[in-house]
């Protein structure tokens, strides 16, 4: 029998001559991604480099130019005739639904009559080659006779054109609080969407059964909805179909539904020609027919006392939903749902507003709208210190959620406020915030030009899904009779390290290495009906769920090693690789090997499904109130930054963050996603920059025109670090917490240290409005404003 | 047919079509699929891999570029290293080993760019030494991976990676051990024989091809030419370039300064605008990425007369001049002359751009180079001010202010240069010039600014200059200066 450490092969490599800078930030002290070696030699598989059958098909689609219109006439002969091209399919073609809304209808596969944002398919083409669909397409003609385009949110808020119906969270009395405040401001604010720009682009590959099923390989984080929309577009039954994901390059929540539609279109054209049929988007198509995250319009009306301490107020948050829901109902939720971000609100009411607009649907990105509900409330921090003298830290640090002031607006009493106050705590003091802060003032008084800002912003944010039935996850695990381990789940592997942590939750229960377990792709056909891996949910929901399934395999080889070998089942457990029992002279110790091939042999499953459902969580809609998340995620981020105040060009010169992950299941994997996430957010507050016509056409439509931050754009200083010794105080998975998305929102420290820089061009007393993304410029209008406003004060004084 | 190595493999391929890119050849042709594409555009480096050209030692010299808009046939007489060709069998690489341990990869897709990347880096740093590595130096190491987007990282691991790289034992790809590659790469460096593509070697060549073929494309670097055939989808019938012509590849010193041949690229500037015109070199290392430096020249900046091209305002400020060759024979043009309208230049039919005249800085002549754009790397300027002036007895003389982003060329502010020439640099001077600004551009509002941030930004360019000859240091008031 082959030992263990045979099971997988690593691929030996140089080991580095010493490790001296190994300090926490540094490599090499938790398990590396486990397609690490595939990624750096160029073996790792994306959707675009699986064999296909050589006469596979590619697809291109025909996208509209028109925002909002009524198609009067598409001509395709031309695209039918034109070389290579072996299918045209347009809405008619569609034998089964032609809607693929994922929670409400409202997105057509293929536009029919009316034709609601410029970017929405109107056909398809499958040709011999991809070139070749790609100048058919550009063949059609196509005639819209184009309406009045929505592409204001705020007008179309106004005028009730919303997805689903607004929503209200309320506690207290905000108006007499607000009444009552010594002190009142209010503001409004706009904050920017976001491109994905994962670099791999939307694709698939649908190959035919023999039984008028499809296999779909797909690029999605969804593969079950993948499953029913391909279903029921083919009108056949959800067994009919099997969708995989290996991995992908990068998904961010633009593959949560919005991959699912180019899989029906392959899926179709595949069942229709019987061939296999690739789909992927050119970077351009991409941009332009896929939803971003969503644009919001926010507003506060907010009273404090004379401490800058809130006692209560309004806030309203308007999405710009594109054209059609998506998930835009609970993502403008999770906007107001952290409309308060760390602090007590008081007596607050807080609305969302959903607007529609004839836009691509706007959809799931990272933090799914709750990074725009914090902007509104940090806004405010910043407003209030302004105006009352204060450092903007001050105001922060009284209103963070405290003893007698923990229950949230929408009803959830705010759990380990202690961890909450130690963490900015200990993060003021290790940043060296306030002679950094001294610094800086002398600093900005003297420098005619260039101007420095800092800022400490804190992050609280709620980790379950707000729709209740998607917190259950199944896993699905085998033991080889060689002792080798096969574990599949419903989570799909984006880049997150997700299948790592499983893997390491299933070798921990089982006492096994981390090699000795192997994730492969996430099939529908193992396990069926599961949730989309996003929520920051993946590892504590999948990582329960084959735990589960661990545990029953190792019950069932302690109740057949205590029968078989005649040991004591009580003093059992798994490590290193055998099964231990007994102490002293008694113990007793089976290699992991042997038991499993004894009890295959004595008839013992080693298969099993695990589940796993999250306990305690409800949320009412009707009174918007509840207990919508299990439990919440902390951190916090210092950022430095200098302001040309001439060019409104600006640098992030240091960040120091303190981050909350419980106990970590992977300090190295937490560390990337605490990173990762920190830059993306300052990308979106920053660079990226979504344009858009007069016509509701995108003109930023590619990495020329959409900037996301490059190497030279992470701050030089740059220190990280996970808060010690404070395990979740929820059972979840090992005490860890989730960390997908929780970090994106450090991010706003950087808004708000340019806020602070711009600031000192009016010696601290105005709050300079800043919307985002916070371009350069944006940057030099608000400095230019600045001075125009301390300028008009001096004249008059 | 074109004949390259790939990986220390020798290739023949046949009957590829003109605008076939080497990101083409390699995943639809050659199945090799390590290498992938982001964008098709040259924006996200996901592609990048490594050309090594045969140099005047007999060796190998590696650059890296983006496959995606590099031309098939120049791989002609080249060696292409990609992804799949680093590993000595079982055993990584240092740049890959590096990657692994420092988890500098999560989803993955841009890792290979990014190990190829590091690995022109890495193998740049070996020339000329025969032990040792030369240092790594930060600000090199940014200009390498400026053209590699990671929408995961965050970069810092990707950065220490780099810094760890000569911890590693100095494993070479097999390849390297062929002592007779860079001779057997070096022998197809001969004449492309390819239907629709020509690449001649000699100027003349060039003529004549051009008089065959009159209606054929000209390209060098192709780093903008080729986005009409992967993003608007052109088939090119018939394509000449130009990029070994022996006579636009040279470097010419004369006492007045250089002829730069039109097919030099960037990167083969960097010594000499170090040392000539410091300010104009840290603006190169903000044209695009190392991936198009590498390829893009100067001529085709040029030619392409793009309102927001990077040298042209440069150049305008430096007085360039350009040598321009065509069937009716040689003539030279003031750069100025050049740029008629927007995209359209005084070039006649047939006629090409064969060197670019770099004047030898006057002894006392000041220049400054301001790029403003949306990000500090890879990005294509919101507007670029470069200005050149002399400062004799407190006065300022010799006055040449050129902007990009401002007109439908690149263009000088003339009624703001007279405001100035002649005057103290105070600020009556400049309150004049900044007014004057105002009469001699209407910017258009785009998606790289609006007219009313491009106005503003320009005029605020002028107020720097004000400061810096006012004795403030650059790293007072100008944050480029101060944070690099």
């Amino acid at each position: 029998m082959r030992t263990l450490t045979d099971l997988s092969r690593p691929v030996p490599r140089p080991e580095p001559a010493t490790q001296a800078d190994d300090t926490p930030t540094s490599p090499r002290q938790a398990p590396p991604h486990d397609s690490a070696t595939l990624h750096v030699t160029g073996r790792a598989r994306y959707l675009d480099d699986q064999p296909a059958p050589a006469n596979a098909l590619h697809v291109a689609v025909g996208l509209s130019r028109v925002a909002h219109g009524r198609l009067t006439r598409l001509g395709l002969d031309a695209v039918r005739r034109a070389p290579g091209v072996v299918d045209v399919i347009t809405v008619v073609d569609i034998p089964g639904h032609t809607d693929v809304g994922p929670v409400f209808p409202g997105d057509p596969l293929l536009a029919d009559a009316e034709v609601r944002y410029a970017g929405q398919p109107l056909f398809a083409v499958a040709a011999t080659d991809f070139t070749s669909a790609r100048r058919a397409v550009a063949l059609a003609e196509i005639e819209i006779d184009a309406l009045p385009a929505r592409l204001d949110p705020v007008a179309a808020a106004e005028a009730e054109e919303w997805v689903r119906p607004p929503h209200v969270q309320q506690r207290g009395d905000w108006q007499r609080a607000l009444d009552d405040a010594p002190h009142r401001l209010e503001a409004h604010q706009f904050v920017g969407g976001q491109e994905h720009f994962y670099l791999e682009g939307q694709a698939c590959l649908a190959l035919p059964n023999e039984d008028d099923g499809v296999t779909v390989h797909t690029s999605s984080q969804h593969p079950s909805e993948v499953q029913k929309l391909v279903a029921e577009v083919l009108a056949i039954p959800f067994h009919a179909v099997t969708v995989e994901v290996r991995r992908m390059g990068g998904g961010f929540g633009g593959k949560e539904t919005q991959a699912a539609p180019w899989a029906c279109l392959a899926a179709l054209l595949a069942r229709r020609t019987g061939r296999a049929v690739r789909l992927r988007l050119p970077r351009g198509d991409d941009m332009r027919a896929t939803g971003k995250r969503h644009p919001f319009h926010n507003r506060y009306r907010l009273g404090f006392d004379d401490a800058g301490v809130l006692q209560g107020g309004d806030i309203t948050v308007i999405g710009d939903c594109g054209h059609s829901p998506d998930l835009s109902e609970a993502i403008v939720d999770r906007a107001m749902f952290h409309a308060d971000n760390a602090y007590s609100l008081g007596q607050a009411r807080v609305t969302g507003i959903p607007a529609r607009t004839h836009m691509p649907s706007n959809t799931a990105f990272r933090g799914f709208g709750g990074p725009q509900g914090m902007m509104i409330v940090e806004r405010a921090m910043d407003d209030i210190a302004r105006h009352l003298g204060e450092d903007p830290l001050t105001i922060r640090k009284r209103n963070l959620y405290r003893p007698e002031h923990d229950v949230t607006h929408y009803g959830q009493r705010v759990e380990q406020i202690g961890l909450l106050h130690e963490l900015v705590s200990q993060l003021e003091a290790s940043s060296d915030y306030w002679a950094r802060r001294s610094a800086i003032r002398a600093y900005n008084a003297s420098s005619p030009v260039l101007k420095k800002g800092l800022a400490l912003t804190p992050v609280k944010f709620g980790i379950s899904f707000t729709a209740k039935h998607l917190n259950q996850a199944g896993a699905l695990l085998h033991v080889y009779t060689d002792g080798s381990v096969m574990i599949n789940h419903g989570g799909t592997e984006m880049g997150q390290g997700l299948h790592t942590k499983v893997g390491q939750v299933v070798a921990r229960e089982l006492g096994l290495e981390n090699a000795a377990v192997r994730i492969s792709a996430t099939r529908t056909d193992k396990v069926p009906n599961t949730s989309p891996t996003a929520a920051s949910s993946g590892a504590d929901l999948n990582g329960m769920a084959a735990r589960n399934a661990a545990m029953q395999i190792r019950e069932r080889l302690f109740d057949f090693a205590a029968e078989h070998y005649r040991l004591d089942r009580e003093a059992m457990c798994l490590e290193n690789g055998e099964l231990v029992t007994g102490h002293g002279e008694g113990e007793r110790r089976i290699a992991w090997g042997d038991l499993v091939q004894a009890a295959y042999l004595g008839r013992v499953s080693l298969s099993a499904t695990g589940f796993y459902a999250t306990p305690l969580i409800h949320y009412d809609r009707a009174s918007g109130q509840g207990r919508p998340f299990y439990y919440y995620a902390y951190g916090a981020a210092v950022s430095e930054v200098v302001v040309d105040t001439l060019s409104g060009e600006h640098r992030v010169s240091r960040v120091d963050i303190l981050h909350d992950v419980g106990d970590s299941l992977n300090p190295a994997i937490d560390l990337g996603q605490i990173e990762g996430g920190f830059i993306q957010g300052m990308g979106w507050l920053t660079s990226e920059e979504l344009k858009w016509d007069d016509t509701g056409r995108l003109t930023s439509d590619g990495p020329a025109t959409y900037k996301i931050p490059t190497i030279g754009d992470t701050p030089p200083d740059f220190r990280v670090a996970l808060l010690e010794g404070h395990p979740n105080s929820q059972a979840s998975l090992y005490r860890s917490k989730a960390v997908g998305e929780p970090p994106f929102m450090l991010a706003i420290s950087v808004w708000s240290a340019l806020r602070d820089a711009l600031a000192s061009l009016a010696d601290y007393r105005l709050s300079p409005a800043l919307d985002t993304p916070a371009t350069p410029e944006r940057v030099l209008f608000a400095a230019q404003a600045l001075r125009q406003a301390t300028a008009t004060e001096t004249s008059h004084a | 047919m074109i004949e390259f190595y790939l990986n220390g493999e020798a290739q023949r391929c046949a009957s590829l079509a003109p605008e076939t890119s080497v990101l083409e050849l390699l995943r639809t042709v050659l199945q090799r699929t390590g290498t992938k594409e982001g964008c098709a555009s040259g924006d996200c480096g996901a592609c990048t891999v490594a050309i090594g050209m045969p140099d005047q030692t007999g060796g190998l010299r590696y650059h890296s570029t983006n496959a995606c808009i590099t031309p098939a046939h120049q791989l002609q007489g080249c060696h292409l290293v990609t992804v799949e060709g680093l590993a000595r069998g079982d055993a990584l690489h240092p740049v890959q080993a590096a990657m692994v341990d420092c988890h500098a990869s999560q989803c993955g897709f841009c890792t290979p760019g990014i190990v190829m990347s590091l690995f022109t880096l890495h193998e740049g740093r070996r020339e000329g030494r025969r032990d040792a590595l030369a240092p790594l130096d930060d600000a090199r190491l940014e200009a390498t991976l400026g053209g590699n987007l990671c929408r995961c990282t965050g970069y810092r691991p990707i950065r220490d990676a780099a810094r760890r790289l000569d911890r590693y034992p100095d494993v070479r790809p097999l390849w390297a051990d062929d002592a007779a590659l860079a001779d057997n790469v070096t022998a197809l460096n001969a004449e492309l024989e390819s239907d629709g593509y020509a690449m001649p070697r000699t100027l003349a060549a060039l003529h004549e091809v051009r008089r065959q073929r009159p209606r054929a494309r000209l390209v060098a670097g192709a780093t903008d030419l080729w986005l009409e055939t992967t993003q608007r989808l052109e088939a090119f019938e018939d394509v000449i370039d130009i990029s070994r012509v022996a006579e636009l590849q040279a470097i010419d010193e004369t006492p007045d300064g250089w002829w730069i041949g039109a097919s030099v690229a960037y990167t083969r500037l960097e010594p000499l605008l170090e040392t000539a015109y410091p300010a104009f070199a840290r603006m190169l290392q903000r044209l695009g990425s190392a991936q198009i430096r590498n390829r893009g020249t100067l001529g085709g900046n040029i030619a392409n007369a793009s309102p927001i091209g990077d040298t042209p305002p440069v150049l305008l400020a430096l007085g360039a001049r350009l040598a321009l060759e065509g069937p009716d024979g040689a003539r030279e043009l003031p750069l100025e002359a050049f740029f008629l309208d927007y995209k359209r230049t005084a070039l006649a039919p047939g006629e090409f751009i064969r060197a670019i005249f770099l004047p030898r800085p006057a002894g006392d002549q000041r220049l400054e180079v301001w790029k403003l754009s949306k990000r500090r790397e890879d990005d294509i300027s919101a507007v670029l001010g470069a200005f050149a002036w002399q400062e004799q007895a407190g006065r300022l003389h010799g006055v040449r202010l050129a902007f990009g982003g401002m007109a439908a060329t690149p263009r000088r502010a003339e009624a703001a240069e007279a405001a100035l020439e002649g005057q103290p640099p105070d600020a009556a001077a400049f309150d004049a010039a900044r007014q004057a600004l105002a009469r001699d551009f209407q910017p258009l509002d785009d998606v790289r600014g609006s007219a009313a941030y491009r106005q503003l930004a320009a005029a605020n360019l002028l107020e720097r200059l004000r400061l810096t000859l006012t004795h403030h240091s650059p790293r007072e008031v100008c944050l480029d200066a101060y944070a690099h």
